[in-house]
C-alpha cells in the first residue's frame, strides 16, 4: 500500500531538507520526496497543511515497567502513549524485575512490544549482574539478544574498579554504556536538590556535586579504556561544561536531557509537591538556563522523555516517601518545542536531538527520510496550544506536574513503517 | 512554571490550619502569642479549664515517639473542654503496611475536628492538610527537619517576656540548624517580628548547604555568634550525627560549640539562654548554664500549653464563631 503526506513542512536534519512538499512511502519505507515515485498513485493521502512532518520521535530513556510492575505499567500502555505523541523508537533501561541480564527478558520486552505494535522499543542490558554492581553482566549475550547499550539503570555503579572492567568489556562488543551519573554516597537517603529550597524545606539534598563527581570519574574512565560512553540525563549546568570539554579533547561521549529538566526547577518542589519529585532531582534556575543552552550548542545530543510512570500511590505521600519520576512521553514534543518558540532553536537543529542524534547514539538506522528508510514518521502541529488533562491522558501514570498546565505543540498523526499508529481508527 | 501553592489560612487570611511560621504575617504571630498570654494564666487557676472547644475532638496522630510534645498538646485540647484522643501510629497501623492516606481516612470517619502531627518526613504536616477532608484542621507537631512551629512559638513567647522591644534584639541560633526543625521556624519567626539581627552558629556540616538562604547571619564561630546578643537558643545534638561524618566526637563538639559561663561572658549582661529541651548536658550545654540565673528554660515548659491552647483555640474556636478571650 503506498501512502503520500501532502503539503506539509518536510523536516529531516539527517539530510538537510526543510522545505514544505509531499512525501511518499511505498512498502513501509519511504519512496520519494517532491515527485511522486513511478510506480504509480498512492491509494492514500494524508494531509499535512500548515504541519511538520519529520522522522518519528526517538526516546533512548523511557520506563515501561514490564516485565515486572505492571501496576506502574505495560509495554502495551506505554507504546499506545508513545504513538499518541509522535515518538516511534522507545529505548528501555534494564531496571525491570526481573532486571534485564538475560536474553530471555530482552525477548520478552521485544515480543511484547511486537504484539502491540504500536512503537518500536529497544533495550539496554544490564552492565553488570542484577544490576548490583559487582559482577558483569553476560553482555555479548545480550547483545546477541539484540540489545543496543548496556547500562546499570538508576543505579550507579560505586565500585570503581567494576565499573572500569565493565567499561572495557563492553567496548570488546562495541557496545555504548548508558550512564545515570550520581555518585552512590552523595545522594543517599536525599530526595531534591542540595540548596537553597532543600534548605528551607528541610529535605535532604543532593548536591550537584553527586552529578559533577560521577560525571568527572565516568569520564576518566571512558578515556582510560576507550568505551563509548552516554549520560542518560543530565541535570546540572556544570555536567555540561565537563562534557564540552571531554568531547573537545576527543572522547566519544554523548549526553541527553529530560524535557521536564529544561522547564523545571527546585523551586518547583517548595510546595512538598510530589509530582517534582524527579531522577535526578530538578535543580536551578543556573543549570535549567545551562541545560538548554547544551542542547542549543549540540553538546546534549539527545532530549528524551526519561519516561517513569507511576501509579497514584506512589505519590501520595510526604515527599521524602514518594517515588521519583515523571510520567512524561505526553509532554517530551512540546516541552522540547519550547526551545524553538522560546530561545529560537532552529527547527530542523531541535528535531535533530529527537530523531537522527538519538538513532546514531543506539546505531539504529533510523531518524531519517532518505529513500529507502523506514517510513517512521511523526507530523505535528508546532504552534497548537492545548492542556494536558489526566483524564486524557494515555500512559497508566499521571505522574506529572504538568497536568492543566498550557503546552504549545501537538501531534496529529503518526506512523510506524508506513502504518498509521496515531490517531487510532476504531 | 508557576503552581498553586497550598495554604495553610483561609480566604479571610486566618489560620485554617497550623503547618509552618514561614509565610505568617507578623500581626498573625502577635495574635498567637497575645492569646497565648490570656491563656497562661489559665493554669494557674484552681478550675484549669476554659469551655472553648466543647464538643470538640482532637487527635494527637504522633508518628514518632515523643512524651512532652504529645504531653503538652494533650493537655491544652483538655484545658479548653475538648475531647482528646492519642494515637501512637509507630506501632498500629502505619507499620502494619497500610498507607498513611488509608489511616487518614478511617480517623476522618470519626468525626474528629482536628489532628495534631507528629511526623519524621519533612512535608508530612502539609501532605495531611492537603488530602484531609474539609471539616479537619492540621496542626504541626513537628515534620522531618522542616518545621515545628508552636515550639518556636513557644521561645519566642518566652524571649518576649523578658525583651519585649524585639527591634533591638540580637539573638542566637546554636547548634544542629541543618536538622533542626526547630530552627527554620525560629528563624522565620524571629525576622518576621522584627528582631535585629538572627544568627545561627554551627560547624558548616551542620548548616544546610545554603545557609544565607534562612534569612539569618551565619557565624561558624561561638565566640562571634555570642558577641553582643541579647539570648541564646541552644538545639539538641543528636546522637547519630556523632556515628556518621558530621562531627569527630562530643568531646570535640563541646570544646567548639557547648554553652559554657565562660563562653556566655561575650553576650550582654542580662542574656537569656533558652533550649527547647531535651537538654544534652555536656554536649550542647554546661549544666552550669542550664541551671543558671540566665536561664529560662523552666519556663520555656510551663509556656508550652499556653501557646497550644492559643493556636487551637484561634483554628477551632473561630471556625465555630466562638471568639478567643480578649
Amino acid at each position: 500500500m503506498a501512502t503520500v503526506i501532502r503539503g506539509g513542512r518536510l523536516v529531516d536534519p539527517a539530510n538537510g531538507v526543510d522545505e514544505i512538499t509531499d512525501l511518499y512511502i511505498d512498502k513501509g519505507r519511504i519512496a520519494a520526496l517532491g515527485t511522486a515515485p513511478d510506480n504509480g498513485q498512492p491509494d492514500a493521502e494524508i494531509d499535512a497543511g500548515g504541519l511538520v512532518v519529520c522522522p518519528g520521535l526517538i526516546d533512548l530513556n523511557a520506563r515501561l515497567r514490564e516485565p515486572g510492575e505492571e501496576h506502574k505499567a505495560t509495554i502495551a500502555s506505554e507504546s499506545r502513549a508513545a504513538a499518541s505523541a509522535g515518538i516511534t523508537t522507545l529505548c528501555v533501561p534494564p531496571d525491570t524485575e526481573p532486571v534485564v541480564d538475560t536474553q530471555a527478558v530482552v525477548e520478552l520486552i521485544h515480543r511484547r512490544a511486537d504484539d502491540a505494535g504500536m512503537a518500536r522499543v529497544e533495550v539496554l542490558g544490564a552492565l553488570t549482574a542484577g544490576l548490583e554492581g559487582e559482577r558483569l553482566a553476560e553482555m555479548a549475550a545480550l547483545q546477541q539478544a539484540g540489545c543496543v547499550g548496556v547500562s546499570n539503570g538508576l543505579r550507579p555503579v560505586a565500585n570503581t574498579e567494576v565499573m572500569r572492567r565493565a567499561m572495557e568489556y563492553a567496548s570488546t562488543f562495541g557496545l555504548g554504556v548508558f550512564l545515570h551519573a550520581q555518585d552512590t554516597w552523595l545522594a543517599k537517603d536525599r530526595y531534591m536538590h542540595g540548596g537553597s529550597v532543600s534548605g528551607r524545606l528541610g529535605i535532604g539534598g543532593i548536591p550537584e556535586t553527586a552529578e559533577t563527581v560521577a560525571v568527572a570519574r565516568d569520564l576518566l574512565l571512558l578515556e582510560q579504556t576507550g568505551a563509548r560512553g552516554h549520560f542518560s540525563h543530565l541535570s546540572s549546568a556544570r555536567a555540561v561544561t565537563m562534557i564540552a570539554e571531554a568531547r573537545a579533547r576527543g572522547l566519544a561521549v554523548s549526553a541527553g536531557v529530560s524535557a521536564h529538566q529544561l522547564h523545571l526547577t527546585e523551586d518547583d518542589v517548595a510546595g512538598f509537591d510530589s509530582q517534582c519529585h524527579a531522577c535526578p532531582p530538578l535543580r536551578t534556575a543556573h543549570d535549567l538556563k545551562g541545560l538548554r543552552a547544551g542542547v542549543q550548542s549540540g553538546v546534549i545530543q539527545a532530549i528524551c522523555s526519561a519516561h517513569q510512570p507511576h501509579e497514584k500511590d506512589a505519590k501520595l505521600d510526604p515527599f521524602a516517601l514518594t517515588e521519583p519520576g515523571i510520567s512524561a512521553l505526553e509532554t517530551l514534543l512540546p516541552l522540547a518545542l519550547a526551545l524553538h518558540h522560546e530561545e529560537g532553536m532552529g527547527l530542523s537543529e531541535l528535531l535533530a536531538a529527537l530523531t537522527i542524534k538519538p538513532a546514531t547514539i543506539i546505531g539504529v538506522e533510523r531518524g531519517s527520510f532518505g529513500v529507502g528508510a523506514v517510513a517512521d514518521i511523526c507530523i505535528f502541529d508546532p504552534d497548537a496550544r492545548w492542556v494536558l488533562e489526566e483524564d486524557a491522558m494515555l500512559s497508566q501514570g499521571r505522574n506529572t506536574p504538568f497536568l492543566g498546565q498550557p503546552l504549545r505543540g501537538r501531534v496529529m498523526h503518526t506512523l510506524l513503517g508506513g502504518r498509521t499508529v496515531y490517531p487510532w481508527v476504531d | 512554571m508557576v503552581r498553586p501553592q497550598f495554604s495553610q489560612l483561609d480566604e479571610a487570611g486566618r489560620l485554617r490550619h497550623f503547618l509552618t511560621t514561614e509565610g505568617l504575617c507578623r500581626e498573625t504571630l502577635t495574635d498567637i502569642l497575645d492569646t497565648a498570654e490570656s491563656f497562661a494564666a489559665v493554669g494557674k487557676r484552681a478550675v484549669k479549664k476554659v469551655p472553648l472547644l466543647r464538643g470538640k475532638t482532637v487527635v494527637n496522630l504522633f508518628f514518632e515517639p515523643s512524651t512532652r510534645t504529645l504531653t503538652t498538646f494533650e493537655l491544652a485540647a483538655k484545658r479548653l473542654s475538648a475531647d482528646v484522643m492519642n494515637i501512637n501510629l509507630r506501632r498500629s497501623a502505619t507499620v502494619k503496611g497500610e498507607s498513611l492516606l488509608d489511616t487518614l481516612r478511617t480517623l476522618e470517619a470519626m468525626h474528629c475536628d482536628m489532628f495534631v502531627v507528629r511526623h519524621a518526613s519533612s512535608g508530612a504536616a502539609h501532605f495531611i492538610a492537603r488530602n484531609v477532608a474539609p471539616h479537619i484542621s492540621v496542626m504541626n507537631g513537628g515534620d522531618g527537619r522542616h518545621a515545628h512551629p508552636s515550639q518556636a512559638l513557644i521561645d519566642v513567647f518566652t524571649l518576649r517576656r523578658h525583651k519585649p522591644d524585639f527591634s533591638k534584639l540580637r539573638v542566637a541560633i546554636v547548634g544542629d540548624i541543618a536538622h533542626s526543625r526547630v530552627a527554620r521556624s525560629q528563624i522565620n519567626t524571629l525576622l518576621t517580628l522584627g528582631v535585629r539581627e538572627v544568627r545561627i552558629v554551627a560547624p558548616r556540616t551542620l548548616l544546610p548547604p545554603v545557609p544565607e538562604a534562612l534569612g539569618a547571619k551565619v557565624c561558624l564561630s561561638l565566640e562571634e555568634g555570642l558577641r553582643d546578643v541579647d539570648a541564646v537558643m541552644m538545639l539538641r545534638i543528636q546522637h547519630e550525627r556523632i556515628q556518621g561524618p558530621l562531627l569527630p566526637s562530643i568531646h570535640e563538639y563541646f570544646q567548639c560549640y557547648g554553652l559554657t559561663e565562660k563562653k556566655l561572658a561575650v553576650a550582654r549582661p542580662d542574656a537569656i539562654v533558652m533550649h527547647p529541651g531535651p537538654l544534652n548536658r555536656g554536649v550542647e550545654i554546661d549544666s552550669e548554664v542550664a541551671d543558671g540565673p540566665r536561664s529560662v528554660i523552666l519556663q520555656q515548659v510551663s509556656h508550652g500549653i499556653a501557646i497550644r491552647m492559643a493556636v487551637m483555640s484561634m483554628i477551632l474556636g473561630r471556625r465555630n464563631g466562638v471568639e478567643e478571650p480578649g
